[in-house]
């Protein structure tokens, strides 16, 4: 086989998956539009209007909003401590949050539910952030304290003569110059957040104005059981947001799903 | 994330005398860890110990919510769909991104970004939205039962079926939704990883006389090892943690056919009222998540986990 043959025959390879990985989407545009024939967007309204997606959508940017700035602020500071500072326990401390990796939603929803239930958080904003930020800490914390391993000790140490505090230097110095580690951990635990569904489905048993995207989803389906145009509509609706994300910082995504879980 | 570190620091240790300090910028962190994913696992430890319907008052049960997943024939049977599901979603879409990057790697990729960006995208899409449209899919009229009715017409049997709602076909038809959405990951990560492999070895390879074969298996599946490992330690995990897909496109059904233990977490707990039950199997599901994780690492990079 020639060279250029088989250049020609992998990119075809490549091809073939590329369609098979977006074709299930194409489709659910076709039907949401109803293609083939005339374009129509009004399953969209109907969808929108009937899903009260409108609602849904804005509770999930909330809980999605206040889950990543949390997250944030704090796997910063924890990292930023794991990361270069000694002291007694740091070692245990890091084994601690990079146990909580591997715990499924599965394993602690329920309890979760009880417990909420009891101290009166179920179907509120916070019985939904805080255990979704408590997630994304074990993730961010891990993250985080691996870029600051990679600070070289002596943009520190120049922070340190100059009569920086530990925090100043942190956020004057550090958090500038780890912009795109930092960037690669909002846009995941943004996915994670938006895309969260057994929580929500749980912990939001009975209020239906706090339900999130995904939730709504799932009840517009009972309702809509085979409207499958008005159901793809609904499924586009709520996973636009985090594809348009996607489109535009996609390096972020992959780089940090592949060497987030590379690293250690 | 470059840097150039000082001889003097040599070794990672980060400069300065201990520091108490460090506590205070972990504790909060801490706070919200410990009390929303620590405490409830914990408790769902606790719970696993008793059986409770979760209204009236408890039962001291010792193990037998654990020695139920064995016994009972409904749960022996979703982690036996489990491993198929493993298989599915980890095994299948690793071997099949292996063959393709295997036969890809022996030249340069041109638009690889735009390649990468929609072989991933399924990750990206709420498991959800993935289900919805995957029923579509298979429904009554879907693309799977228009191009069977295709087949049928050029003479071979008529295939077509409902494939979410029939007792065989059920389980492998939610487990290539999995392997739909695990090829794109590995098949991103092992082009990554391919492109790193020094173009040096397959010219020596070739000078050699090796075939594609022989590359393959002599520079390809070595330098790709850590790629593996972590493709199968993802998928695995997403194979565990499957319950969007199941809730959403089968509910556990036909029969108990699509029942997985992430399902039947949900189910026991809250359509059947076995909490302690259900709470065994969230702590069984954790233990081989972490065995997973700790395990694959281990077998296939060979190093000490």
């Amino acid at each position: 086989m020639s060279a250029r043959s088989e250049r020609v025959l992998n990119h075809a390879i490549l091809g073939v998956f590329a369609v098979i990985a977006v074709f299930p989407m194409i489709g659910v545009v076709a039907q949401a539009l109803k293609l083939p024939g005339q374009v129509d967007f009004s399953t969209f309204g109907t969808a929108w209007r009937e899903g009260h997606f409108g609602t849904y959508l804005r509770n999930s940017v909330i809980v999605t909003g206040v889950t990543v700035v949390l997250a944030t602020v704090l796997s910063i500071m924890a990292g930023y401590a794991l990361g270069t500072m000694r002291f007694r326990g740091a070692q245990a401390l890091f084994l601690l949050f990079l146990a909580g990796l591997t715990i499924p939603t599965e394993t602690v929803v329920v309890p979760l539910y009880f417990d909420l239930r009891s101290v009166g958080l179920d179907n509120t904003y916070a019985g939904l952030i805080m255990p979704q930020v408590a997630m994304s800490v074990a993730f961010g914390t891990f993250w985080m304290r691996a870029y600051f391993r990679s600070v070289p000790p002596s943009l520190l140490e120049a922070a340190r003569i100059d009569g920086a505090s530990s925090w100043t230097t942190l956020w004057r110095v550090l958090v500038p110059v780890g912009r795109p580690a930092i960037l690669t951990m909002i846009v995941l635990t943004t996915m994670w957040t938006w895309n969260e569904f057994l929580l929500p489905l749980v912990i939001i048993s009975s209020d239906e104005g706090l339900r999130t995207a995904p939730l709504g989803l799932s009840f517009f389906q009972g309702a809509h059981k085979t409207d499958y145009s008005l159901l793809m509509a609904g499924a586009l609706i709520i996973a636009a947001p985090i594809v348009i994300v996607y489109v535009f910082l996609q390096r972020q995504f992959i780089a940090g799903m592949l060497s987030g879980a590379i690293k250690e | 994330m470059s840097g150039s570190k000082t001889p003097a620091l040599e070794g990672g240790r980060p400069p300065g005398e201990p520091r108490r300090i460090g506590w205070l910028y972990v504790l909060p962190a801490l706070l919200v860890y410990g009390a929303f994913l620590l405490w409830p696992l914990v408790r769902g430890a606790q719970f696993s110990l008793y059986h409770w319907d979760g209204l009236g008052t408890a039962t001291w049960a010792g193990l037998s919510n654990y020695t139920a997943t064995w016994s009972d024939p409904v749960l022996r049977g979703a982690f036996g769909h489990l491993l198929v599901l493993v298989a599915f979603y980890a095994v299948l879409p690793c071997c099949i991104a292996f063959v393709l990057v295997g036969a890809i790697s022996r030249t340069r990729i041109r638009g690889l970004t735009f390649f990468r960006t929609v072989l991933f995208l399924p990750q990206v899409v709420a498991m959800v939205a993935v289900a919805v449209a995957w029923q579509w899919v298979y429904s009554a009229d879907g693309p799977v039962n228009t191009v069977l009715g295709w087949l049928h017409a050029l003479g071979l049997p008529d295939w077509r079926r409902g494939w979410l709602g029939d007792f065989t076909f059920a389980l492998p038809a939610v487990g290539l939704v999995g392997t739909w959405v695990g090829i794109g990951l590995a098949l991103v990560l092992f082009l990554a990883g391919a492109q790193k492999i020094p173009r040096e070895l397959y010219e020596a390879a070739r000078i050699d006389g090796a075939g594609p074969v022989r590359e393959f298996l002599a520079v390809t599946l070595p330098g790709l090892r850590r790629e593996l490992a972590v493709a199968l330690t993802l998928t695995t995990i997403m194979a565990i943690r499957n319950f969007d897909l199941i809730y959403m496109a089968t509910g556990g059904g036909p029969g108990d056919a699509t029942k997985a233990p992430a399902y039947e977490v949900y189910n026991r707990t809250f359509n059947t009222g076995e909490v302690g039950l259900g709470c065994a199997i969230g702590v069984t599901l954790a233990v081989l998540a972490f065995a997973a994780t700790a395990g694959i690492g281990r077998l296939v990079e060979g190093r000490d986990a």
